[in-house]
Order: structure tokens, then C-alpha cells, then sequence
């Protein structure tokens, strides 16, 4: 067993009807590693997070979350270590400090610990000056930052990122990678980062994982992976040939 | 009739009646309505369209089926209930549960499906995934409550049938407001007519004034 390893993925399978949507033979998440996992639309990659949100459920395999089988603990107390930032905000009718507030909510936190966690939290993500304001009447680019600020409040110990970019126009999405990638590597906060989107993924990843037809093909730092594709799929989709 | 401490008597019933119908409904409709929204069973379509189709049912035909169960000759004869205030809250409540019900589910049903799972991705137990759901829908369920209300605060049928619109008993604003028609007072029946659509008014504006707090 690797203690470096936050999660560890073993012969996972997981199914549609009769049909394999995403098989997973090994994969390992560092702590403290962004890992981008990149493929075509359809490939799977989104299922992958969704089965490590515990919000799908495999089939078949394993994931030991810190060495042990994450299937021990219930999914509350499951999902509480990890915190989930989708393609849209998503954010509720609420004001800004009360959709950022709301995980703490959910783990009991104290009002006093509120008080002082989303203000700060804002500030990191450049947004502070929208804390009264209502969610839904925030842009795009504005909502996605309060989005990152309502998960990376709960300082989860895996962030599950799921295209969480993708639906911003580029100059927006480009700035909030610029601030993001700071903020998790001083945190170190282990991440998944699901895109389809090969430059995003390479800017944020410490390592990239290439999910291509539903199976996990290829594992390995960027420069490794552009470099030396495993076959020619893969050099196709990496845009070599 | 004498004026106006009966009408004062006469409204207050109603008023507590219809209000009673619309918390049970509520207390009834709420947890239903979420389960028809957000559940996944075998029947749930069914169940559905048997909720729609009770949203129109029509009073006298509830108030004929509450009669027939609350008749002294009928299965809850012995309780004693028909001509009571309770029967016609029982009535009331049969005619808005299925509105709260149905309206409840289709508010829970209009949320971004993506909501839930974006609940539990920040670590929501199933009550909290709920309760954010609600407060999500609250400006529609709002409605529904509004809606519950108004199904049976105008109702005269069922409460004609199993009230039996006793004088000081069981006499509410709508079985009055017949009965002055029938003995040709209209001005009374008018004035009653009036004050009922005063009163729904002012409940509707309540409600209205809560669902768009914060609204611009």
C-alpha cells in the first residue's frame, strides 16, 4: 500500500443496461496532485467522478479512499471528504454567503466558524464584493468563482472538478485557471479535473490520465504522455497525427 | 339572521376550517408530493395521474363519499362526526390534499435535476438534500399552499352535505351565502359574498407578500 495515495482504483467496472461505460483497471490519485482526466465527450470520463462522488455506483472493483475501501462508510459520511464542482454552478436562490455557506451547513459548522470561513473564501476566489448579493443575478464567470469558493470552503480532502470550465467564454475561463491553480496547489488539495478540454487540462495537471472508448488508457505526467502516446488513438486525439 | 356578531361567528368558522383543511393538506401534501417528485417505484406514474385527476375533483362528489362514510348507518357512523365541523374539515381536506400533493411534486419536478446531486456532492444527507429542495421551490410551493386554500375556503358543496349548514354550528360564509339566495335576502347574501372574497383576498395577499420577499 502507497500512503502517498489518496485513492486507489482497482478492476472497476461500471455499467449502463448491459453496456460498460467505463473500465478502470488501476489508477491512483497522490495527495496533493491535480490529476486531469481528459478524453473525448462520451468517453467516460464524467462517469469516473461520478463514481468516485459515490453519486454512481460500479459494478464491480474497488477504491480505497486513504487505504481503506470507501464502501465501509455511508455516502453522507462518504461524501463529506469530498466536495463536487459541476459544469454549471448550480448555486441556489440564495445570496452569495449563503450558497458558499452551505456545505458547512450541511457538516453542522458553527455560525462563528461560518462567519469567518466565507468571507475569507470569497476574498481567495476574487469575489468578495458579491457576498450580499443574490446568486442568480451573477454572471457566468462570477458564479463559477462563488461555485469553486462553496467547495474549497469545506477543504475537502479530494475535489472532484467536472468540466467545470468548459461553459465560460475563453478570457473568463483563462483568468479563473490563472487564480484556481495557486489556491490548490498552496492548499494542496488533491483534485480530479474532468475535461475534454486538452490545454485546460494540461495548465492545471500535475499528472493527466487519458480516458478514451469507456476505459482508462494511458497515466502519466503531460510531457509523457504528449511525447510518447501509447498508439495511435491516442496520438489522434492528442492532435500528434 | 342577526348582525353582524353571527357573520363575525359564521367567518371565524370558515376561516378555521379552510385553514385547519390547508395545514393537513400541507402536512399531508408536502411529504407525498416530494416522494412522487423525487422517488423511484413501481406506480409512480400512476400514483401521479391519480393525484392530477383528483386536483379536479369535484366537492359534491367528495362531500357524497365523506357523507356516506361518516352516516350514521356507515363505517365511522359511531363516531358521531357527520354534521360536525370535523366532518367538513375531513371533506376540505380530501378536496386540497390532491392539489398541495400534485403541485407540490410538479415544483419539485421543474428543479434542475443536477440539484440533488450537486447537494450530495457538497455532502447533504437525504433530509438536508430535501430541505435545500424545498427552500429551492419555495416560491411554488407557496403556490400550492395558495392553491389548497383557495379550493376550499370557495367550497360549498361538500360542506353543505357533511356540515349540514347548522345555524352557530356548522354554518360557514358559502353554505350562508346559498342559503340567504334561497330566501331571497340578496343584500345579505351580496355582504357575504363580499366578505369571503375579502378574506380569500387577504390570505392570498399574505401568502404572496412571503413568496416574493426578497423579489424584485
Amino acid at each position: 500500500m502507497n500512503d502517498k495515495n489518496l485513492i486507489t482504483i482497482k478492476n472497476l467496472l461500471v455499467k449502463r443496461g448491459n453496456k460498460v461505460v467505463l473500465r478502470v483497471n488501476e489508477l491512483f490519485i497522490k495527495r496533493g496532485e491535480i490529476l486531469s482526466v481528459v478524453g473525448p465527450n462520451g468517453a467516460g470520463k464524467s462517469t469516473l467522478l461520478l463514481t468516485l462522488a459515490r453519486l454512481l455506483k460500479p459494478n464491480a472493483g474497488q477504491i480505497l479512499f486513504n487505504g481503506n475501501p470507501a464502501q465501509k462508510e455511508s455516502d453522507t459520511a462518504y461524501r463529506r471528504k469530498i466536495a463536487l464542482v459541476m459544469q454549471d454552478p448550480l448555486l441556489f436562490d440564495l445570496s452569495v454567503y449563503k450558497n458558499v455557506a452551505l456545505g458547512l451547513e450541511f457538516r453542522g459548522a458553527s455560525k462563528s466558524e461560518i462567519q469567518e470561513k466565507v468571507p475569507l473564501w470569497l476574498e481567495r476566489l476574487g469575489v468578495a464584493n458579491l457576498t450580499e448579493r443574490r446568486a442568480k443575478k451573477l454572471s457566468g464567470g462570477e458564479a463559477q468563482r462563488i461555485s469553486l469558493a462553496r467547495a474549497l470552503i469545506l477543504e475537502p480532502e479530494l475535489l472532484l472538478l467536472d468540466e467545470s470550465f468548459s461553459a465560460l467564454d475563453p478570457p473568463t475561463r483563462a483568468n479563473l485557471l490563472d487564480d484556481l491553480k495557486p489556491l490548490l496547489k498552496n492548499n494542496a488539495t488533491t483534485t480530479l479535473f474532468v475535461t475534454h478540454d486538452l490545454h485546460e487540462a494540461r495548465k492545471l495537471a500535475t499528472r493527466m490520465a487519458i480516458i478514451m472508448k469507456n476505459s482508462l488508457r494511458q497515466v502519466g505526467n503531460a510531457n509523457e504522455i504528449f511525447e510518447a502516446p501509447i498508439d495511435e488513438d491516442m496520438a489522434h486525439f492528442l492532435g500528434k497525427i | 339572521m342577526t348582525f353582524p356578531p353571527e357573520i363575525f361567528q359564521i367567518t371565524l368558522l370558515s376561516l378555521q376550517i379552510s385553514a385547519l383543511a390547508t395545514g393537513i393538506s400541507l402536512l399531508i401534501g408536502l411529504p407525498l408530493g416530494t416522494l412522487l417528485a423525487l422517488g423511484k417505484f413501481w406506480g409512480r406514474s400512476f400514483f401521479l395521474s391519480i393525484v392530477n385527476t383528483g386536483m379536479g375533483l369535484p366537492p359534491v362528489v367528495v362531500g357524497l363519499f365523506v357523507a356516506m362514510m361518516l352516516w350514521r348507518s356507515g363505517p365511522f357512523g359511531d363516531m358521531n362526526l357527520i354534521y360536525t365541523p370535523t366532518a367538513i374539515i375531513i371533506a376540505q381536506t380530501v378536496i386540497s390534499a390532491p392539489v398541495v400533493i400534485g403541485l407540490t411534486s410538479a415544483a419539485l419536478q421543474s428543479l434542475d435535476p443536477r440539484l440533488r446531486l450537486q447537494l450530495y456532492g457538497l455532502g447533504a444527507s437525504r433530509w438536508q438534500m430535501i430541505w435545500a429542495l424545498w427552500r429551492e421551490a419555495r416560491l411554488p410551493l407557496l403556490a400550492a399552499l395558495m392553491a389548497g386554500f383557495g379550493s376550499v375556503i370557495s367550497e360549498v358543496g361538500a360542506s353543505m352535505m357533511v356540515g349540514g349548514n347548522i345555524r352557530y354550528q356548522t354554518r360557514v360564509l358559502t353554505t350562508a351565502i346559498v342559503l340567504e339566495t334561497g330566501k331571497g335576502n340578496f343584500e345579505i347574501a351580496l355582504a357575504l359574498g363580499v366578505l369571503l372574497l375579502l378574506i380569500t383576498f387577504l390570505v392570498n395577499w399574505a401568502l404572496t407578500w412571503i413568496q416574493q420577499r426578497g423579489e424584485e
